[in-house]
C-alpha cells in the first residue's frame, strides 16, 4: 500500500447483517440494505478525521456514530447514536458500473455532525438495483483526527523544496567561507551542468547491453 | 543583528531567480512528455535573466512578463492542456495502478486473459516458423535495408505463412463473453438480459445527453461540408469558417482549436489544426527522434515487422485510397514498433504490454524487455489507423509524431477491453442501445434473422471508419474525434448508417444479405448522417 503518513485507527469489523423482510432463505429477492457494525478497542474513542474504503456495488452509504461527550467532573455520559452521513452516492446510476468499484474518501468536514470521541460505527449499505449479486465495501479504514490524512500519493515536491532551493545547513562554527562559497558554486555549477546536458528526450533504448535476441514471449 | 551575514546574501544570490527554479522543478514533476517544453522555457528564461536590467523586486512579474510576450505563455498553456486531454483525473489515493488503468476487477482480469490469448498466438507462430521474435540484422541485411527505405512497398517477401496475430471478430467473441459475475444473469431472457451481444452493464449515453454533449453538430449550427440551405450559398459560411480557422492559426491555441474543429475543417487548415490540438510542432530534436527509430528498425529484425508487411499489404495496398501510401506506412509503422515513448500509455490503458527475456536470460529481471519495443502488437487492419493521416502529413516525421499522438490518445481504446467510455466496450454498448432505442423494429429483424447489428457494424469502429468512408468524409469525422476528445462518435455514426439503410434492411432475412446492403459506406456523408439521426428525430 506505500507509506501512510499516518496509521488507521485499529478497529474490528464486524460480519454484515442483511435487512430482509420476510424469510432468507425462501424469500426471493435480494436484500437491499446491509448494516455493519464496527467497534473500537475496548473503551476507546477516536476523533474520526477521513474514512476510506473501495467500493464493491453499493449505491448509498450512510454512516451513524455513537459519540462519548464528556459530562462534568470528567465523568463519562450515556453514549447516544448520531447521522453523520445519510444515503451518500457512491453510484449515480445504481444499474451500471459507474462507481462501483471506486475508492472513496469521506472526510470530516462532509458529516453531517461533530464526529469527536466517536465510540462504536454503523455503516448502512444501500442497493435498491436488483441486479447486483452481493454488495459491500472492501478495504475499510478509519484515520483519527489531529494529524494530516494520508499523503500517499501526494507528491513530495510540494512539501519539500528541491534541493537548490533548501537553505544550507548551517552550523554555530563556520568553516571559511570563501572556501565553501568557492566549492558550492563549483558544485552548483556542477548539478547546472548535469541539468543543462540532459536529453531533452529520452533516447528510448529497448536493448540490455546492445542485444534485442527474443525467442519467445513470457507468460509471465 | 548588524549587516545580514554571508550566507544569507550568498543564499539570495543563488536564489535570485526563486521563480525559475519553481518553475522549473514543478515543470519537471510534469510528465516526461514535455520535458523539451520545460527544457526551452528554462533556457530562454535563463536568458532573460541574464538581462542585467531584471530587478529582484519585480521579477515575478517580469518573468511573467517574459513568458506572454515570449509566446511561451502559450506554449505552457497548451502542453498544460495536452496533459489533461490525455491523463485521466487524479485518481483516489489509496487506489493502486491497475486501478487507474482500469477500476472494473473483472474487465482487467478479461484483458489479462486476451492478452494471454494472443502471446499464445505469436509464441506459437514463432515455434511453427522457426523464426526468433526479434534478432540483430547482419551488416549486409542493413545496408540493404537502408537502400530500399522508401521503396519498401517493391520488395515482395513471402509472407504466406504469417497470419494477422487477431482480427476484429475474433476481438468481438470476445467482448460478447465479457460478464460481470455479480450481475445477476440467467440464460433464459429477462428485463436483466441485454437483447444486444454486448452484456455488461455500463453506462452509455442516451439520447438526450448526447444531443447535449455534441451540440455543435446541431442543425444550426454550420458544418462543413454541408450546404443547409436553398437560398444561403454554403460558401457563406465555408469562407467565414475558414477566416476563422485562420485566426485559431495565429493564435496557437490548443483549446480553440479545438473547439473549432468541432463544426470540421477546412482541406487546407486541417494539418496545422489538428497538430495544435495534439501539441504536436515539428523540432530538429523531433525528426532526429525519428532518425533513431528509423536505425532501430536498421538494426533489429522483429517477427512483427511481418505482421505489419502482411497488414498493410491485406488492407491499405488493396485499398483505393491509400495504396500510394504503402512506402509511407511502413516506415512509420516499422518506427512505431520501436518507440518506447509509447510504452507510457500503458499507465492509462487497460493493456499491458508483452514482456520477454533476452536470449539465453530467460527469468533474470534484468533482462526483461518488452515486445515489440512500443508494447503494441498489431492486428489486422491496425495499418488503417495511419493511411487516412498520409493524406494530411507528407513529411515522414511528422506524419509519425501525429499518429503516435493520435493513437497513445484515442484508438488504442478501440482493442483493449475497458469500461471506459470511449472504449470499445461502451462503443458497441452505445451502438446497440441506440439501435434498440431508436429503431426497435429493425433491431428486432435483424436480431431475429441472425444478423446481430454489432457483428456489421464492429469492424467500422475498430478501424474508426478508417476504410470504408470515403477519404473525405472520414476527415471530418476524425475532426470531431479530436474535437470532443470522444470516440463515442463512432458509435453515433454507426448507429446512424444501419437507420439509413434501414428501409432496406427491413427487407433482408439473412446476415450476408444485411452485409450486402451496409457493403459500402463510401458513397455516404457523414454530417447530414449524424445530425438527422441526433437531432432530425423525434425522441
Amino acid at each position: 500500500m506505500g507509506t501512510m503518513a499516518l496509521e488507521p485507527a485499529p478497529c474490528t469489523i464486524k460480519s454484515p447483517v442483511a435487512l430482509q423482510v420476510g424469510d432468507m432463505r425462501t424469500e426471493l429477492g435480494r436484500p437491499g440494505v446491509i448494516v455493519t457494525d464496527v467497534v473500537l478497542p475496548h473503551s476507546q474513542v477516536i476523533d474520526l478525521q477521513e474514512i476510506i474504503f473501495k467500493n464493491y456495488y453499493t449505491a448509498f452509504f450512510t454512516l451513524r456514530v455513537q459519540r462519548r461527550s464528556l459530562a462534568d467532573g470528567g465523568n463519562e455520559s450515556p453514549s447516544k447514536w448520531v447521522t453523520c452521513l445519510r444515503n451518500y452516492c457512491l453510484m449515480p446510476n445504481p444499474h451500471t458500473e459507474e462507481g462501483s468499484q471506486d475508492y472513496f474518501s469521506l472526510s470530516r468536514h462532509q458529516m453531517l455532525c461533530d464526529v469527536d470521541r466517536v465510540a462504536a460505527i454503523r455503516l448502512i449499505l444501500r442497493q435498491p438495483s436488483p441486479v447486483w449479486l452481493h454488495f459491500t465495501i472492501e478495504e475499510l479504514q478509519f484515520f483519527p483526527g489531529g494529524l494530516k490524512s494520508p499523503q500517499k500519493g501526494f507528491p513530495a515536491w510540494l512539501s519539500h523544496p528541491s534541493p537548490q532551493e533548501r537553505p544550507a545547513n548551517l552550523h554555530e562554527d563556520l568553516p571559511d567561507a570563501d572556501k565553501v562559497s568557492s566549492e558550492v558554486q563549483q558544485m552548483w555549477v556542477l548539478t547546472e551542468m548535469l541539468q543543462a546536458s540532459q536529453p531533452a528526450s529520452r533516447i528510448g533504448r529497448f536493448d540490455v547491453d546492445g542485444s534485442y535476441d527474443l525467442n519467445l514471449l513470457s507468460y509471465t | 543583528m548588524g549587516s545580514a551575514p554571508w550566507w544569507r546574501k550568498q543564499r539570495s544570490a543563488w536564489t535570485a531567480s526563486p521563480p525559475l527554479p519553481s518553475l522549473c522543478s514543478f515543470l519537471s514533476k510534469l510528465r516526461g512528455r514535455w520535458q523539451r517544453c520545460r527544457r526551452q522555457a528554462k533556457l530562454s528564461a535563463q536568458l532573460c535573466l541574464h538581462n542585467p536590467e531584471i530587478k529582484l523586486e519585480s521579477l515575478k512579474e517580469d518573468i511573467k512578463e517574459f513568458l506572454k510576450t515570449s509566446g511561451w505563455e502559450k506554449k505552457l498553456q497548451n502542453a498544460v492542456y495536452n496533459e489533461l486531454s490525455v491523463f485521466p483525473l487524479p485518481c483516489h489515493p489509496s487506489a493502486p495502478p491497475e486501478h487507474i488503468k482500469e477500476s472494473l476487477a473483472y474487465m482487467r482480469k478479461a484483458q489479462g486473459n486476451w492478452e494471454k490469448r494472443i502471446l499464445k498466438s505469436l509464441n506459437s507462430m514463432c515455434t511453427e516458423l522457426g523464426i526468433p521474435l526479434a534478432q540483430k540484422r547482419s551488416i549486409n541485411e542493413q545496408k540493404e535495408l537502408l537502400s530500399k527505405w522508401n521503396e519498401m512497398g517493391t520488395d515482395e517477401p513471402d509472407l504466406s505463412l504469417f497470419r494477422p496475430v487477431y482480427a476484429p471478430k475474433d476481438f468481438l467473441e470476445v467482448l460478447m463473453n465479457l460478464r460481470n459475475p455479480n450481475y445477476e444473469s440467467s440464460e433464459q431472457p429477462s428485463f436483466r438480459n441485454h437483447l444486444g451481444l454486448i452484456q455488461v452493464p455500463l453506462k452509455v449515453k442516451d439520447i438526450p445527453e448526447l444531443k447535449e454533449y455534441f451540440g455543435e453538430l446541431d442543425l444550426s449550427t454550420g458544418q462543413m461540408d454541408i450546404d443547409d440551405s436553398a437560398n444561403v450559398p454554403p460558401e457563406l459560411f465555408e469562407n467565414e469558417h475558414l477566416r476563422l480557422g485562420q485566426k485559431v492559426l495565429i493564435k496557437q491555441d490548443s483549446a480553440a482549436s479545438q473547439q473549432y474543429v468541432r463544426q470540421g475543417c477546412p482541406t487546407s487548415l486541417r494539418a496545422e489544426l489538428w497538430a495544435l490540438i495534439l501539441n504536436i510542432s515539428s523540432q530538429p530534436e523531433d525528426i532526429l527522434y525519428y532518425e533513431q527509430l528509423k536505425s532501430n528498425v536498421i538494426q533489429h529484425d522483429l517477427l512483427v515487422d511481418s505482421l505489419i508487411y502482411k497488414d498493410v499489404k491485406l488492407t491499405a495496398s488493396n485499398d483505393d485510397y491509400y495504396f500510394v501510401f504503402e512506402d509511407y506506412l511502413y516506415q512509420v509503422l516499422l518506427c512505431f514498433s520501436r518507440d518506447t515513448s509509447v510504452l507510457d500509455h500503458f499507465e492509462y490503458n487497460s493493456a499491458t504490454p508483452p514482456k520477454s527475456y533476452i536470449r539465453g536470460k530467460l527469468g533474470m529481471e534484468e533482462y526483461a524487455v518488452f515486445y515489440p519495443p512500443n508494447g503494441v502488437i498489431p492486428f489486422h487492419g491496425f495499418s488503417m489507423y495511419v493511411a487516412p493521416l498520409c493524406f494530411l502529413y507528407n513529411e515522414p516525421s511528422r506524419l509519425y509524431q501525429i499518429f503516435r499522438e493520435i493513437y497513445v490518445r484515442y484508438f488504442f481504446r478501440l482493442h483493449s477491453i475497458s469500461s471506459h467510455p470511449s472504449g470499445i466496450v461502451s462503443l458497441c454498448l452505445l451502438f446497440e442501445t441506440l439501435l434498440q432505442t431508436h429503431l426497435p423494429q429493425l433491431f428486432y429483424h435483424l436480431r431475429e434473422i441472425g444478423a446481430q447489428p454489432l457483428r456489421i457494424s464492429f469492424k467500422w469502429m475498430v478501424r474508426a471508419f478508417s476504410g470504408y468512408l470515403a477519404t473525405d468524409q472520414l476527415l471530418l469525422l476524425w475532426d470531431r474525434i479530436l474535437g470532443y476528445n470522444s470516440l463515442e462518435i463512432l458509435a453515433v455514426l454507426a448507429a446512424a448508417v444501419f437507420a439509413f439503410r434501414a428501409v432496406n434492411l427491413m427487407e433482408v432475412t439473412s446476415l450476408a444479405a444485411a452485409e450486402a446492403v451496409l457493403a459500402d459506406l463510401s458513397t455516404l456523408k457523414v454530417m447530414p448522417l449524424l445530425q438527422i439521426f441526433l437531432f432530425a428525430t423525434g425522441t
